[in-house]
């Protein structure tokens, strides 16, 4: 298990510093003078001569590189050019809102997603089956950023039960927060439970095709007990690994979520910074998904050893 | 030799009948599933709406009309009108070039780049495979629409800006596909066969591993083409892709967000083509990788 770590803690690091070169490089894909656009509408020379050298924008890139992975790497992910805030705070800031979004979407993708997996593998070539897989296909092709204009539409523009946008924190009034996220949340979890319900299925169909289900059924087992303690307790481990690795696409669909939500957490974040030309923000807020995303995935292959004993040679 | 009963008529018949090139059983087994014919049927529905977009549409898509603002469906607009006063069929008509446009040219650069970089990480392996491996790994670990989105945001807002953010950001699942192929081709006896026969490198690597990686590199391409698609509308309606007054079903989205309570059928054609099209192509590629799979026989 230590060797396994070990090695899987080295392999980081090539990884992490490529990341870091595929962020520090965005800067260099702005068209023109990067002091220019920093300077925005202040065409003052001496002001521009400043910014490049406060930037260090007049040494090499990889000079300008190595100041930049050294500030990182002490916490320091440059400021916002806009409000002057550090990048860390800003993050630090939006990064429970969107916590809290993550995960209830979570609890709903996995109710939704090994739920009806559980179902669709047991009731095989069924109309439940058929009906969990059309479900799965919908939840694949449904673009989250227009389910959730149709949400807003029906639950608050027709019926009027939901706030169509807005955010109260949990600390504040936790009936007003939950009314304020269970849309978004739904919006985040659909997509990740269809491929939570795909995974199940077919880590179920193959549990109950195994040996150890057969035997427990030639016991004389009730088929619950044989589905629920003997199938679903060895086919739900690989799920909730795999589950992790939708860390990505929990992040990609908040951004979206947030913005048709107006909820102010990291995706509104990351969008507002793209539209106010916030370059440092961008690239703190993608080096800290991804940063959490790696470690996400380190994580899930531990996991995954610990509870799966064959692997723990 | 005493005579062996021989029926030619018997023998070719059979022939017939046992040998099928595989992309013909493909064929024949994308037929049977129902799914993946009518995606590709839609599909086709669409390139043809796209391609003859200005014959089929009833108006121009960028005419605007302020005694048409914000219409609801009639005769005259079937879909009714936008904010401006734009036909929203007209809009949904033109839209599906930007989408399919999107979708198939993103693939397309990430294919071109992708298969390559992974024929080479796998069959030449070495540092060149480490190297490549830990770069599409850092391209993975950001999360696929953050860094489309970041790409998009640092080359400037545009349709093609979009396609290519799109196309890089989709590059390193075909690295790590073909990579992953090859390493389980290349071992396989005919493939040691062309080598003992003397084939260069190259050869090997073109002709022998690359039409047998293909199948899997198919069903890649066709839901690659989906998640396109819904990233390059994700990009639209947060005003990074196609620049307004060009139609596409992503911007129209962002626009039709603000007329909910007195313009909802701005929201809904835009946001069904997108989720028909996506659905056909997720569809076909489902169907494709159960009739490509040959364990499934």
């Amino acid at each position: 298990m230590l060797t396994f770590l070990a090695k899987r803690l080295l392999q980081l690091i090539p990884t992490l510093f490529f990341v870091s070169v595929l962020i520090f490089s965005l800067q260099q894909l702005l068209p023109g003078d990067p002091a220019l656009i920093m300077a925005g509408e202040d065409r003052d020379p001496a002001v521009i001569e400043q910014i490049r050298k406060q930037y260090r924008l007049d040494q090499p890139i990889p000079v300008q590189y190595v100041y930049w992975v050294k500030g990182v790497l002490s916490g320091d992910l440059g400021e916002s050019m806009r409000n002057k805030q550090k990048v860390l705070d800003l993050v630090l800031q939006k990064l429970p809102v969107t916590m809290q979004l993550a995960s209830m979407a979570i609890v709903i993708a996995l109710t939704i997603g090994v739920g009806a997996g559980i179902i669709s593998a047991v009731y095989k070539d069924t109309p439940l089956d058929y009906a969990a897989n059309v479900f799965a296909l919908w939840g694949l092709s449904t673009p989250n950023f227009w389910l959730g204009i149709m949400l807003i539409f029906l639950f608050s523009v027709q019926l009027g039960w939901l706030p169509p946008s807005g955010y109260v924190p949990l600390t504040e009034d936790w009936r007003q927060s939950l009314a304020t996220t269970i849309m978004p949340a739904f919006v985040l979890g659909n997509a990740i439970a269809a491929v939570l319900m795909r995974h199940t299925r077919s880590a179920m169909l193959q549990a109950m095709n195994s040996d150890y289900v057969r035997t427990a059924r030639a016991k004389g087992l009730l088929e619950r007990s044989v589905i629920l303690k003997h199938a679903m307790r060895n086919a739900l481990t690989p799920v909730i690994t795999l589950g992790a690795l939708e860390f990505g696409t929990l992040l990609s669909g908040a951004v979206l979520t947030e913005q048709i939500f107006t909820i102010p957490g990291f995706g509104k974040l990351i969008i507002d910074a793209v539209f106010n030309r916030d370059y440092a923000v961008v690239q703190g807020v993608v080096l800290i998904t991804a940063t959490t995303y790696i470690s996400l995935n380190l994580l899930a292959d531990v996991l995954y050893v610990l509870v799966n004993p064959r692997l723990r040679a | 030799m005493a005579d062996v009963p021989y029926d030619s008529a018997l023998i070719e018949r059979r022939a017939d009948e046992t040998i099928e090139s595989p992309m013909r059983r493909a064929l024949r087994r994308l037929r049977r599933r129902k799914g993946a014919v009518v995606g590709l049927i839609v599909i086709a529905l669409f390139v043809v709406v796209a391609v003859f977009a200005p014959l089929i549409a009833p108006y121009d898509p960028a005419a605007q009309s302020w005694t048409a603002v914000r219409k609801a469906p009639s005769a005259a607009h079937w879909l009714g009108t936008d904010d401006v006063g734009r036909d929203v069929l007209a809009r949904v008509i033109f839209g599906a070039r930007a989408s399919l446009l999107a979708g198939v040219i993103s693939v397309v650069i990430a294919v071109s780049v992708g298969v390559p970089l992974g024929l080479i990480s796998g069959y030449v392996g070495g540092w060149v495979d480490a190297l490549l491996s830990r770069i599409t790994d850092a391209m993975l670990a950001v999360p696929f629409l953050i860094l489309a989105i970041a790409l998009a945001a640092f080359l400037g807002p545009s349709l093609t800006n979009a396609m290519i953010a799109i196309g890089v950001t989709t590059t390193p699942i075909f690295i790590r596909l073909t990579r992953g192929q090859v390493m389980a081709v290349k071992v396989e006896d005919y493939v040691e066969a062309a080598r003992a026969i003397g084939n260069p490198r190259w050869r090997i690597a073109l002709f022998h591993i690359l039409p047998n990686i293909l199948p899997a590199l198919l069903v890649q391409g066709t839901l690659s083409i989906a998640a396109a698609i819904i990233a390059e509308a994700a990009l639209s309606f947060l005003g990074l892709g196609q620049q307004p007054p060009a139609p596409s079903w992503g911007s129209m989205l962002n626009s039709a967000q603000r007329f909910l309570t007195t313009a909802s059928w701005m929201a809904i054609w835009p946001g069904l083509a997108i989720f028909l099209t996506v659905l056909s192509f997720n569809l076909v590629g489902d169907g494709l990788r159960d009739a490509l799979d040959p364990k499934e026989r």
